[in-house]
């Protein structure tokens, strides 16, 4: 047998083989060419940019003694605070017990009968008991009421609201109402009878001073018609609502103390029927109110105005994360790359997450320095913005972060089943910037926008939403202020997308020849 | 013995064609080998299948004994080249090597080696799409010696290059070879491979047809013939066939004699006076080895005239 010649021994050491090398491979593939870093600096520039332009296309006037800026609640955010309020001071721990035997009401001039006040009372038009801070506007409160046509409720600080028995109020049918005080916590009761109580619900209301005020309050919001059609709009009408209330007993007040009448929120000077009123006979007690207490419906920008630019950004992220791919495919450059790490399934993961976090920090500083520039913009032209707790903002910014990394994490995953840049690309812009454009800007009816907004990718834009839409609120804004979806129920419908997507890119990668 | 390249009943087919099959070869570490075959033998897919790139129907490929995608730092076992455009042109070359060396957890200090190894040093830091051919094949080689690997695989090599990058690719090939390593070369003209491979593998429409050392080959394809220089041809000719050889014209003055050794060709010459030059044993080249390989492989013959028909 011949010696063959010695076998060549490397004399060559390298590290752990793993996920970090992988990452760190294709973070010096990323950062070396330097069209895919300007591309990805510059979808941050494009948020900023086009949101900018998008802020100056607002403007609102303010009259002349300058911009009324509406009253804010105990959490920071916008509200109406405009009710007819019945009160005595309550010093500690008490309660109040009503009656209510009757909600009834007046609609000005509805489109159906322009000249005439009608007769009728609106869904969330509200007649109950009330404890309140102050009389100040946006000051902290609980209340237990009757609804217009949704039943008992309690709701609490503007924003939140809790169902109790539904079913109108009558003489036949009356609510009995209570509300107790127990330093800072505040519990509500309703019956039908004055005997069998229910509890609906609890407040804790931190920071409550001593010396709050309880009472009867009366309030009706604006009836809004809203006509379909691009030639639609909404209109708003005055309305007045009036309810009875008997066998009034508080606990904790001052023996003989006399009730206090006042329209909180209501300029003197208004119309009649704004200003309310409370008439006490024997015992009996009517108030006539306007207004709501609940949530601002608008009137101002919102955060997510000053990210209009997030689709323009979003195009330039698809195009740059598909390339990240299929510039290895058009090459061939992916065998190079399928030789030095064969575990394909890490490859892409990898990739995935280089392409991710590069755009989210790209997404993230974007935001970060569109939404003030954008509201300095807004502010320098009249408009008020809708202002939101920072975690909301905090979670409007790090979500359009999120949204762009996602979806340049589907953008990769696609191109890598596609393969080619202009197919993915094409198949991208399609399913997720196309039907937020058409939904957002497009005459569709109301029905196709949801549903784009509800199945496509685009589904995720709901992430930039600053405000919940309450429902307790009617608002008159239109279909599309709101996404159907709620926020992080939206960014989830693109995560399930990405995650099929890659699911597939996966498989693929792994099966195909290279 | 560990650095080697074990193909074994290898089977794939694309659609209608068999690219590969049951194909088996080795490769053994200190030699250059070649790997010959015309376009479409079948030489890349072996070297994709070997690669883990491609998937084989059928029979397997080990390197140092193991699968290549089992391998957890592939460039410690194997550096390959198997296209040297397969680049993103708007890197630069050192930056190409960065990323393939950071995904072998190695680091700058050995790509800068590798340059120096290949003579890249004046072009790494530019944009690789501005690369002539040459510069392109030594960057892919840079690459492939990233690991420092035992076992070596290039997808035509030498092809494209010109006169100074042929000679300087085959003292390489040679010097890697000569570290004890395996080194496998692939090529579809056997001239190229002349003064280079030790061994040869040569496969045809997928198949082996043949697996033999260089020197064996070329002594058999020269089979005790003498090449007879003389002015006088057909003289010459007359008198060796009258002596029982079998003569067969190469050019004006050289004829190719066989059937009898060189002594009985001077001296039936001489017996004759019929004038000559020079009498010596011919010296087959590998081109004229490999046809006289490949002339009973009448299946290949088939998929040569295919592949000129293309």
């Amino acid at each position: 047998m011949t010696v063959g010649p010695t076998p060549y021994h490397s004399s060559l050491r390298t590290g752990h083989d793993g996920l970090m090398q992988l990452l760190h491979a294709e973070w010096t593939k990323f950062r070396t060419v330097r069209g895919w870093v300007i591309g990805t600096v510059s979808a941050g520039l494009v948020l900023v940019l086009v949101g900018l332009l998008a802020s100056a296309g607002f403007h609102t006037g303010c009259p002349p003694e300058g911009c009324v800026t509406p009253p804010v609640g105990p959490d920071g955010e916008w509200v109406t605070d405009i009710f007819y309020f019945a009160y005595q001071p309550l010093d500690g721990d008490g309660s109040i017990t009503v009656r209510v035997t009757s909600l009834t009401g007046l609609i000005t001039y509805p489109p159906d009968h322009p000249n005439d006040i009608v007769p009728g009372v609106v869904p969330w038009a509200k007649a109950g008991v009330i404890i309140k801070e102050s009389t100040r506007q946006g000051s902290p409160y609980a209340a237990v009421m009757v609804t217009g046509s949704h039943g008992v409720r309690m709701q609490y600080n503007y924003t939140h609201d809790t169902a109790g028995r539904s079913g109108g109020v009558s003489a036949a049918s009356p609510r009995w109402l209570r509300l107790t005080r127990s330093s800072a916590v505040l519990t509500s009761y309703e019956s039908a009878d004055g005997s069998n109580w229910t509890r609906v619900g609890s407040a804790y209301l931190g920071g409550l001073p001593r010396t709050v005020l309880v009472g009867l309050f009366v309030a009706s919001p604006w009836y809004i018609v809203s006509s379909p059609g691009l030639a639609g709009g909404t209109s708003s009408r005055l309305t007045q609502a009036t309810a009875n209330f008997d066998h009034v007993s508080l606990q904790g007040v001052a023996p003989g103390g006399g009730w206090t009448g006042h329209a909180i929120g209501v300029e003197s000077g208004g119309p009649v029927l704004a200003q309310g009123g409370l008439m006490e006979s024997e015992g009996s007690f009517t108030l006539s109110g306007t207004g709501d207490i609940a949530p601002a419906e608008g009137g101002g920008r919102r955060v997510e105005d000053t990210l209009r630019g997030t689709f323009a950004a979003l195009i330039v992220v698809i195009v740059v994360a598909t390339m990240f791919i299929t510039a290895e495919y058009r090459r061939g450059m992916i065998r190079t790359t399928l030789t030095a790490s064969p575990r394909r399934g890490r490859v892409l993961a990898a990739k995935a997450i280089v392409i991710g976090a590069v755009t989210f920090m790209a997404g993230l500083v974007g935001a970060a320095v569109a939404i003030p520039l954008g509201e300095w913009i807004l502010r320098a032209d009249g408009n008020q913005i809708l202002t939101v707790t920072s975690l909301t903002e905090l979670r409007v910014v790090v979500g359009t972060a999120a949204l762009l990394a996602v979806t340049a994490v589907l953008a990769l995953a696609v191109g890598t089943v596609f393969r080619r840049s202009a197919a993915a690309v094409t198949a991208l812009i399609v399913a997720m910037v196309l039907p937020y454009v058409l939904a957002v800007a497009a005459p569709l009816p109301e029905g196709v926008s949801e549903w784009l907004l509800r199945v496509t990718p685009a589904a995720a834009f709901a992430i930039q939403q600053s405000l919940p839409q309450y429902p307790q609120v009617i608002t008159g804004n239109t279909p599309l202020y709101y996404y159907p979806m709620a926020p992080w129920a939206g960014f989830a419908v693109l995560c399930v997308y990405t995650a099929v997507a890659l699911a597939l890119a996966a498989y693929m990668i792994r099966r195909r020849d290279a | 013995m560990e650095a080697t390249i074990e193909v074994t009943e290898l089977s794939k087919r694309f659609g209608q064609t068999m690219a590969l099959d049951q194909l088996s070869f080795n490769v053994t570490p200190g030699h250059v080998t070649g790997f010959v075959g015309p376009n479409g033998a079948g030489k890349s897919t072996t070297m994709r299948v070997i690669l883990g790139l491609d998937a084989a129907d059928a029979g397997q490929a080990l390197v140092g004994g193991r699968p290549y995608r089992s391998l957890r730092h592939p460039f410690n076992h194997v550096g390959a080249l198997l296209d040297a455009s397969a680049l993103q042109p708007s890197r630069t070359g050192r930056n190409h090597l960065l990323w393939l060396a950071h995904s072998q957890g190695l680091t700058a200090a050995r790509v800068d080696e590798v340059i120096g190894l290949v003579g890249l040093e004046t072009a790494a830091r530019r944009k690789a799409g501005g690369y002539s051919l040459g510069m392109r094949q030594r960057l892919g080689i840079a690459a492939a010696l990233l690991g420092d690997p035992p076992v070596l695989m290039f997808d035509e090599p030498i092809n494209g290059l010109d006169p100074e990058g042929i000679v300087w690719m085959r003292g390489f090939l040679r010097a890697l070879a000569a570290e004890g390593r395996a080194v496998l070369v692939s090529s579809h003209l056997m001239s190229e491979l002349q003064d280079t491979a030790d061994h040869l593998i040569v496969i045809g429409r997928g198949r082996l047809i043949a697996d033999v050392g260089v020197a064996d080959l070329l002594a058999a394809a020269a089979d005790g013939r003498v090449t007879l220089r003389t002015s006088a041809r057909s003289e010459a000719m007359t008198a060796l066939a009258r002596a029982g050889a079998t003569v067969a014209t190469t050019d004006r003055d050289t004829l190719t004699v066989s059937g009898l050794a060189a002594e009985r060709v001077v001296a039936v010459l001489g017996e004759n006076t019929v004038p000559f030059s020079e009498v010596a044993p011919h010296r087959a080249t590998l081109e004229e080895a490999y046809m006289e390989l490949t002339r009973d492989a009448v299946e290949f013959h088939a998929a040569v005239g295919q592949a000129e028909a293309q």
